[in-house]
């Protein structure tokens, strides 16, 4: 079988298992719907809560992120890890005791307000939104790439598949199919990630593999990889570029977002007990640490298989996955000294950003673009990092049903996101604010059916993110841990851990969290990108990084405005005491 | 329940959390950001100090404080529910 035939098998499967899945798991009642009954064991929460938070980003975009930032990709992997830490330990337990259904519950009943709630339910649509776009590009890429279907026709068919089990299942049908989602994800990643250790290093184990020495050589790897960075004009692979502090703000940013993400929050609000609710997060971190820690593997291996693979050597021999790439648009070659001989290094192509292709071909029939040249320097590659572990697995001239997995667990990866991301949406909508806002007198059923249909709706915006991805999906990505971080995050610790912090001091630090996080990243992303460099920003901390200080600047706000307001009733110290106990 | 014993619970409770984000704290943002240039120094096999505990070492040490916290916690929950059964026995 070809690879195509191969990965429209895969892709296919593992499509049907999920609807089965869902089929067999329908909710019945609002609390299967937004809980799953409270009934999962703490393994299968744990996958669940491993697929749900393990993105498009994490499968797609983070290890090509890494092979080309370097030691600086860290920031990824210990922020998104990390932060894991923070939530297992400051938030899961106290919030499963708590016992209701969504993170603005929590944030609406401690803080004795309707507004409050309602400022959760702001700062999570739009968390999820941001995260739900960036899926469904993950579902587009892989879709034109490898079923070469339309980017529009692959996201439909998306949706379709996530609109069967998020509004039959809800929770309950969700978590069942993201613990399949988890398996085929973490499956796909390992398999050409082993492959790819034995061929460069020999050391079947990537995570061993990236320290090791290459095959018939006593280099090591990574060695070897600092070496080559530093002749192509780059900084060595295993060096940072960005100054110390801001690497410490986005990793902290990164953390404590994390820790805030309320559709990862929610995933342990389906354990029947506290002491699950612990277990639960231990075995999710397991099941994420064993895809991160090898992604950082994955990232050097694929560096180095590049570089290898496309250095000075002709276009016209160019090895068929540079060409198929180039096809989607994802990969452009400008051939600035016309030798017809691919040259990467340090440096941009084009002076003006993404390649906008033209219809013509030039003289070694590679594809022309519009573009400036960048003639300062000799790169003639340019690359999108979202395509290395796609194209990783082709690079390495790994068999066809490797790649055809690699598909089949991106798609795994995006849907078990954004089906999450969707289900969160639509409870924050049929609960916080109508059953418990503005229409307190619905009926059980009729909540069950707001919640399908918010669902759905939310399903179609997301769709249409999906077919007219707006540009600006990379830049609000920092804004959706930004936020997460500096409202939402603060919010749930203080109402946990003191209890003195009433609800002007809660209200008026998720504002102010909200309003100098977004006016930062808006400043540097929207209003003056011209200016977005280190030494305009504040502190030498870059947007991405803003967060904690945002969060920072909500802690002291919450804290002293609370000093000038009627502490918390009886009933609220109460409560906050019962959520303390096991 | 007694306030007395509660205070005591949410007291270790304090107590298990900040011994382990001490430690989250420093393999992170300390040997990982902060000192993590001095500890590259040091190199193991193909590996610079400093840039496993970024890239991976981290990542091992998160997994084990949970299963520390997960641990503590369940031995801090029986010995509470003990002490609640000998001040129910006093009565």
């Amino acid at each position: 079988m070809s690879t195509q035939e191969l990965t429209y098998l895969f892709v296919g499967l593992s499509f049907a298992l999920y609807i089965g899945i869902a089929i067999y798991s329908r909710a019945g009642s609002t609390s299967d719907f937004y809980v799953a009954g409270k009934g999962v064991n703490p393994i299968a929460n744990g996958m669940a809560t491993a697929a749900d938070w393990m993105s498009a980003a994490s499968f797609i975009s983070m290890a090509g992120l890494i092979a080309f930032m370097g030691k600086d990709g860290s920031v990824y992997l210990m922020g998104w890890t990390g932060g894991y830490v923070l939530l297992a330990l400051l938030l899961a337990p106290y919030l499963r005791k708590f016992g209701q259904f969504t993170v603005p519950d929590f944030i609406g009943t401690r803080y004795y307000s309707k507004t409050a709630r309602l400022v959760a339910v702001l700062c999570l649509i739009f968390v999820s939104f941001t995260y739900v776009a960036g899926q469904m590009r993950g579902v587009g890429i892989v879709f034109s790439r490898f079923l070469e279907i339309d980017i529009d026709q692959g996201v439909i068919f998306g949706m379709i598949i996530v609109f069967f089990y998020a509004v039959l299942g809800g929770m309950k049908g969700i978590t069942y199919t993201q613990v399949a989602q988890y398996c085929v994800l973490i499956f796909a990643y390992l398999v050409p990630a082993i492959f790819i250790s034995i061929l460069i290093t020999g050391n079947p184990i990537p995570q061993l593999g990236f320290g090791d020495t290459l095959v018939n050589s006593e280099v090591y790897l990574l060695d070897k990889l600092d070496q080559v960075t530093v002749d192509l004009g780059f900084t060595a692979y295993t060096e940072n570029i960005k100054s110390n502090i801001d690497i410490f703000c986005i990793t902290a940013a990164l953390m404590f977002g994390t820790a805030g993400l309320p559709h990862v929050i929610v995933r342990f609000f389906t354990v029947p007990k506290v002491s699950d609710a612990r277990k639960s997060a231990g075995y999710a971190l397991v099941f994420i640490a064993l895809l991160y820690t090898t992604a950082p593997a994955v990232g050097s291996f694929a560096r180095m298989n590049f570089i290898d693979s496309v250095q000075d050597s002709k276009y016209i021999d160019a090895p068929s996955w540079f060409k198929n790439w180039e096809g989607v648009g994802l990969i452009a070659w400008n051939d600035k000294n016309a030798d017809g001989l691919i040259r990467y290094e340090a440096g941009n192509t084009f002076k003006d950003g993404r390649p906008k292709f033209i219809d013509a071909i030039g003289p070694s029939s590679e594809r022309l673009t519009s573009n400036i040249s960048d003639n300062s320097n000799g790169n003639e590659i340019y690359i999108d990092r979202d395509i290395m572990v796609l194209a990783n697995p082709e690079i390495a001239n790994l068999p066809g049903w490797v790649i055809a997995l690699v598909a089949a667990g991106g798609l795994a990866a995006a849907l078990s996101t954004a089906a999450g991301l969707l289900l969160v949406i639509s409870s924050s909508i049929s609960h916080d604010l109508l059953k418990k806002t503005f229409k307190p007198n619905i009926t059980e059923k009729q909540e069950l059916l707001y919640a399908r249909i918010s669902a759905a709706i939310a399903i179609l915006i997301a769709g249409l993110f999906g077919i007219y991805p707006p540009g600006f999906v990379a830049q609000v990505v920092a804004f959706a841990f930004g936020l997460a971080a500096s409202t939402i995050f603060p919010a749930l610790l203080l109402g946990i851990f003191t209890k003195s912090i009433n609800k002007e001091g809660a209200i008026s630090g998720m504002l102010s969290g909200l309003l100098f996080t977004s006016i930062y990243i808006v400043y540097f992303k929207f209003i003056n990108p011209e200016l977005n460099h280190s030494e305009n920003w504040m502190l030498g901390i870059s947007p991405e990084g803003i967060g904690f200080i945002g969060m920072l600047l909500n802690f002291l706000t919450s804290i002293l405005v609370s000093r000038f307001f009627q502490s918390p009733s009886e009933e609220i110290v109460e409560l906050i005491d019962r959520v303390r106990l096991p | 329940m007694s306030n007395r014993l509660s205070n005591a619970y949410w007291k270790s409770n304090l107590k298990i959390l900040l011994s382990l984000l001490s430690i989250w704290f420093i393999v992170s943002f300390g040997f990982g950001i902060l000192w993590s240039d001095q500890l590259d120094l040091i190199q193991i096999g193909g590996f610079k100090l400093g840039f496993w505990f970024a890239q991976q070492g981290s990542i091992y040490i998160f997994v084990i404080l949970i299963f520390a916290y997960i641990h503590l916690m369940n031995r801090l929950d029986k010995k509470y529910k003990k002490s609640i059964e000998q001040e129910i026995d006093k009565n």
